[in-house]
């Protein structure tokens, strides 16, 4: 045994509690890559997660790290007043769609635009998971949900929105990417982006965002495997993946 | 036409009093435990060619049925504490511009996010003062799902008719729970809309100038008239103004259209009225109270508040009179309570409270009456 090499552990950020996420969806792989990143750049000791209000919040239970929930939305103001207070912290915040790109649009822009020294998990599964179903700035075109029972129509609820693309526009994010976790590879890219993301803060290049498309099988009405390969077949033809900013010496 | 029986949710009993009462405007952001009344709106308007529009926020929400109301529909949304808070700005906007509105809030435990799914009385304070600034409003409290339905289709009745906000102040277990409801689509309700000018467009025309007993007679935004509307202090032609008469004259005149009318609006239900014990309890937690009337305890009786504000004190005075005792019952830590004291400033007035997202049951209700002490 003692001449084997260790390749793998479990990343001791990540705490042992029960999850309660539903079977299939992907905030777990998430809270994982988010884990190992910190754990391998060293922040461990300093780093402090802001949470939304949505699935997510319940990620107070599986960061092993002081831990903020903020009010719906408002979880980049909050970071913002921390980072401000606390240079010296890692600060990142943890947002679902409905948090990010609805009710906290003016939070993520502005503290994007002043180019605030945090980092933003932006956890896109184009629904509001936590409430049940409901539609979310980011349902696709034809999606039924609660609140779109008739499939959404483009003339009555209007399009739904690209966040990296907007931000990407702003002069204070230092990095803005997309990613996805619907297959092992997208795994490695989402981690490397997340690592990316985490520098911009840690080296003072400014805001960093990284939106990783997410899946919801209970709320699509659909099993872990065909959930994956909807973020394949719809939602990243509308969602396109890439880098949309990143600044020099990154 | 005998009257229809259905067993309904709170939620849908409050979309079929909204339907009866001719809803034309929905918006709303979702939020546990108010959702499924957005979600039934979001299927039951569309047949009906009317409009519902899920919103960015809470904010955004009330400002787009205050929007909507002013184009002459009659328009609601509904939220929960932590969107009711952010609610607060559209209702002091929607006071002064006399926009007629309906805000269901259903009460959960707070403060903040709180206790999402849990039942609370702890917004009754909030709906009376939550907005800055003096302003009166009118709140109404269901205590059953048959209570929702038709308060429901009061409170656009009574928001037309005054051009106020209206407050539907309601509680998880009644949005959730299902009851039997008497509907009967052929029965005739009254149905009240708003006085609109009868001048012809280019007559001389104030929009706050020409009142129907203190309420004014304005047409709806872009009917011609040339209607002018701002959340500032101002004169009838609706044009801002920082003058010291104009100010008072305007915030005492929405005082009064309300005010005057605080015996008809102020609605109690009153049982075993010479009980020895009288409860002053609404809403969910007034259920317990009737629990044990019904089971036999002749000894208790309930003065039950359907309207909260505006509170007629002398209707309170008038039904608690004989009472050897009186005790307030709420889900919250004595907020109407204080307002009892208030008003019956010679008696002793009790309170027994919960909170932490739970009913009173019966058996808990008589220990607690055991407890007190004249
Ligand atoms: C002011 C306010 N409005 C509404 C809510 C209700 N609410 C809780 S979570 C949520 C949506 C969550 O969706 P999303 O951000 O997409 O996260 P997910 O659950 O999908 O991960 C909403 C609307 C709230 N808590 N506060
Ligand atoms: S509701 Fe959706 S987002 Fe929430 S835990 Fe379940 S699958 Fe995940
Ligand atoms: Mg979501």
């Amino acid at each position: 045994m003692n001449d084997m090499k260790q390749i793998f552990k479990v990343t001791p950020l990540l705490s042992k509690t029960k999850r309660s996420y539903c079977p299939g969806c992907t905030h777990g792989v998430i809270h994982r890559l988010v884990c190992e990143v910190i754990d391998e750049l060293d922040q461990f000791e300093k780093t402090i997660i802001v949470v939304p209000v949505g699935c997510s919040t319940l990620a107070i239970h599986y960061f092993e790290m002081d831990t903020v929930q903020a009010a719906h939305g408002r979880a980049p103001a909050v970071a913002t007043g921390m980072k401000r207070a606390m240079p010296s912290k890692t600060i990142f915040t943890y947002q679902g769609d409905g948090d990010l790109a609805s009710i906290g649009t003016a939070e993520i822009v502005h503290a994007a635009t002043r180019g605030e020294r945090i980092t933003t998990i932006f956890v896109n599964n184009g629904i509001y998971g936590m409430t049940g179903g409901q539609m979310a700035p980011t349902t696709l075109e034809g999606w039924k949900t609660e609140t779109s029972p008739y499939g959404r129509n483009l003339k009555k609820e209007g399009n739904p929105i690209r966040m990296c693309e907007m931000l990407s526009q702003l002069n204070g994010p230092a990095f803005i990417a997309r990613t996805s976790v619907h297959t092992p590879a997208n795994i490695v890219k989402t981690k490397k982006a997340i690592r990316t993301a985490f520098k911009a803060q840690i080296n003072d290049l400014g805001f960093s965002l990284v939106e990783i498309l997410s899946t919801c099988p209970t709320n699509w009405g659909m099993n872990p495997v065909d959930s994956l390969k909807r973020i394949e077949n719809e939602t990243m033809n509308y969602y396109p993946l890439g880098e949309f900013k990143k600044v020099e010496g990154l | 036409m005998s009257k229809q029986r259905e067993i309904l949710q709170g939620a849908e009993a409050c979309v079929k009093g909204a339907i009866k009462a001719g809803i034309g405007f929905f918006a709303g952001y979702p939020i546990t435990p108010s959702t499924e009344i957005a979600e039934l709106l979001s299927t039951e308007l569309a047949k009906e060619e009317k409009i519902f529009i899920q919103m960015e926020d809470e904010i955004a929400s009330i400002t787009a049925i205050i929007g909507a109301s002013l184009a002459g529909k009659k328009s609601m949304t509904a939220t929960s504490g932590p969107g009711f808070s952010l609610m607060q700005e559209g209702l002091g906007y929607a006071t002064i511009a006399e926009v007629p509105i309906v805000v269901v809030n259903v009460q959960r435990g707070g403060p903040s996010t709180g206790l999402p799914t849990k039942v609370s009385q702890g917004d009754v304070m909030q709906s009376k003062w939550g907005t800055h600034g003096d302003h009166p409003v009118i709140v109404l409290s269901p205590c059953s799902v048959q209570e929702l339905y038709e308060m429901t289709i009061q409170a656009f009745n009574l928001a037309e008719k005054y051009r106020n906000p209206v407050v539907i102040l309601t509680t998880e277990t009644i949005v959730h729970m299902r009851e039997k409801v008497e509907i009967d689509p052929f029965e005739t309700v009254d149905i009240f809309n708003r006085i609109l000018p009868s001048i012809n467009p280019g007559d001389t025309y104030l929009p706050y100038g020409k009142f129907s007993d203190d309420v004014p007679i304005m047409g709806n935004i872009g009917d011609g008239y040339g209607t002018s509307v701002t959340g500032l202090v101002h004169m009838e032609n609706g044009f801002q103004s920082a003058d010291y008469e104009v100010a008072d004259r305007l915030v005492r005149r929405i005082h009064r259209k309300i005010e005057k009318h605080t015996s008809d609006l102020f609605d109690i239900e009153i049982l075993n009225p010479d009980a020895e014990t009288m409860f002053i309890s609404y809403g969910v937690a007034s259920r317990t109270v009737k629990s044990l009337i019904y089971t036999n305890h002749p000894e208790i009786g309930l003065v039950r508040p359907k309207t909260l504000f505006p509170i007629d004190p002398i209707k309170i005075q008038q039904a608690t009179k004989n009472a050897k005792r009186i005790v307030v019952s709420e889900l919250n830590l004595g907020q109407y309570y204080f307002e009892m004291q208030r008003i019956l400033p010679h008696k002793k007035v009790h309170l027994i409270e919960k909170i932490g997202g739970e009913l009173i049951s019966p058996n808990e209700m008589l220990r607690r009456i055991e407890e007190l002490h004249d």
